[in-house]
């Protein structure tokens, strides 16, 4: 892929980054061909074959072929309630132990989508594995500025909960696998480009083969992105 | 107690589905905005010929398909000491995300084996094959706070930088998990544009009472890596 230079000139550094020099310039009406793209960095082979790499707001003003302006568009606010995957990870408290999930989601509609939960809980006596997978509905806010960076979410799901007792408490508890669901509302917002922040509540219910299900209450918050 | 937890799954289930219900129907009306439009065809403004006919052909913004190259995926090996009981070779691999040229994300996982040793025979106790594996991850925010250039030799230059990691994870050694805070700083050197070499220096700290008294054991971990960008 290749575009002309409509700037007066465009820099070419030797690294994806503001900390690496200067060391080759094009000027306007010469080609370079794109070569590949790393964060906001553009690596670009000039006519007479040396590579450099370019910022996204210089590439901006760059021709394609056709004369039209190279788009460079990425993602932004307004993908942020219409796209299709997540993928994140949450910390947080499970019942009085530290939690560390993973998750990925699949949206089915602008307000409807799907999710995987792949959780280690990691307590005093016990060590707990889950994998959960739920529905999530989001609610929509209006398009108003701030208001528009957040989406609040209500979800419930079911799963699986392996328990194992640690070391030292194997003789007063067993290892289970039972089964486990979960109610939960949380909140997104909107940070930049495609990552967002995450916090969330779940009550889960344990479903035992002893008199009593257990409920455990969870409280988590992380980061996510998505594409 | 039980009918109680059925009861309120139940109606949150219904509570959603209702929930989504509006948002599926708006969808539905906007998709047809040309049924409604048929019927007002009759109104006079519609009888008379358009002056000028529209000749705008939209512009089609095809994104060009250029390659992003924003994950590292590689392999390390390197030494680790496990506090108490020696150091021994680990391994791992490696995944990171670049957010931006300042930020990345990594998980890493790893793995040694403790050899028998010292505080096994001054203790009295023997750790089984099982217990013997430490086995360890995280999951990190990393920082490029020095990036640079090396120099090799005369004619060779290649980017470099140093970064630190932050992150939680989590440590299984001697049967049990252990909630795991990892701290590192590495070193990644840009041999062409899509393979790194790392030095990598993190410390995972856990609270362990392995040895009768609760502590925080450190295990340093230092390796070298290789990864590739894609």
């Amino acid at each position: 892929m290749e575009v002309q230079v409509a700037d007066p000139f465009i820099e070419l550094r030797t690294g994806p980054g503001r900390g690496y020099p200067v060391t080759q310039v094009v000027e306007r009406g010469a080609t370079v061909a794109i070569v590949m793209r790393r964060t906001d960095w553009y690596q670009v082979r000039t006519e007479g074959g040396i590579k450099g790499w370019v910022h996204r707001r210089d590439m901006a003003r760059t021709l394609e072929g056709t004369g039209e302006l190279l788009p460079v568009a990425d993602p932004s606010l307004v993908d942020f309630t219409n796209h299709d995957w997540e993928f994140g990870l949450e910390v947080g408290d499970f019942g009085g132990a530290n939690a560390i999930s993973g998750y990925g989601s699949y949206s089915l509609n602008e307000s409807l989508s799907t999710e995987l939960h792949l959780s280690h809980i990691l307590g005093d006596q016990t060590n707990q594995y889950i994998i959960d997978i739920g529905i999530v509905h989001s609610i929509i806010m209006p398009d108003v500025k701030i208001l528009n960076r957040f989406t609040p979410f209500v979800g419930l799901g079911t799963g699986v909960l392996r328990l194992e007792p640690k070391a030292q408490f194997a003789q007063q508890l067993d290892s289970r696998t039972d089964q486990i669901a979960y109610v939960g509302a949380g909140v997104k917002f909107y940070l930049t480009r495609q990552f967002i922040a995450r916090a969330e509540y779940r009550w889960h219910v344990v479903f035992t083969n002893r008199d009593d299900n257990q409920e455990v209450e969870e409280w988590k918050a992380g980061f996510a992105f998505f594409f | 107690m039980e009918s109680r937890i059925r009861i309120f799954l139940l109606t949150a289930s219904a509570a959603l589905a209702l929930a989504s219900l509006p948002a599926t129907a708006v969808r539905a009306a906007d998709a047809d905005p040309a049924a409604d439009s048929v019927p007002s065809g009759d109104t006079e403004e519609q009888d008379q010929p358009p002056v000028i006919e529209p000749e705008v052909e939209r512009r089609k913004v095809k994104v060009p398909k250029i390659d992003r190259e924003n994950f590292e995926i590689g392999v390390f090996g390197g030494v680790i000491n496990v506090e108490d009981f020696d150091a021994n070779p680990s391994y791992g691999l490696r995944l990171a995300y670049h957010i931006s040229e300042d930020f990345f994300t990594e998980a890493t996982i790893g793995q040694t084996t403790v050899s028998r040793n010292a505080a096994e025979i001054f203790f009295n106790f023997d750790l089984t094959r099982g217990e013997r594996q430490f086995t360890y991850y995280d999951v990190s925010f990393g920082y490029n706070f020095l990036p640079g250039e090396m120099f090799v030799g005369r004619k060779r230059a290649f980017n470099t930088a140093l970064y630190v990691t932050a992150g939680v994870g989590g440590t299984r050694f001697a049967g049990d998990d252990e909630f795991t805070i990892a701290l590192g700083v590495g070193y990644r050197m840009l041999v062409s544009d899509w393979l790194a070499l790392h030095l990598d220096v993190r410390d995972h700290a856990y609270r362990s009472s392995l040895l009768g008294l609760e502590k925080v054991a450190h295990n340093l971990d230092a390796n070298i890596g290789f990864t590739v960008f894609f």
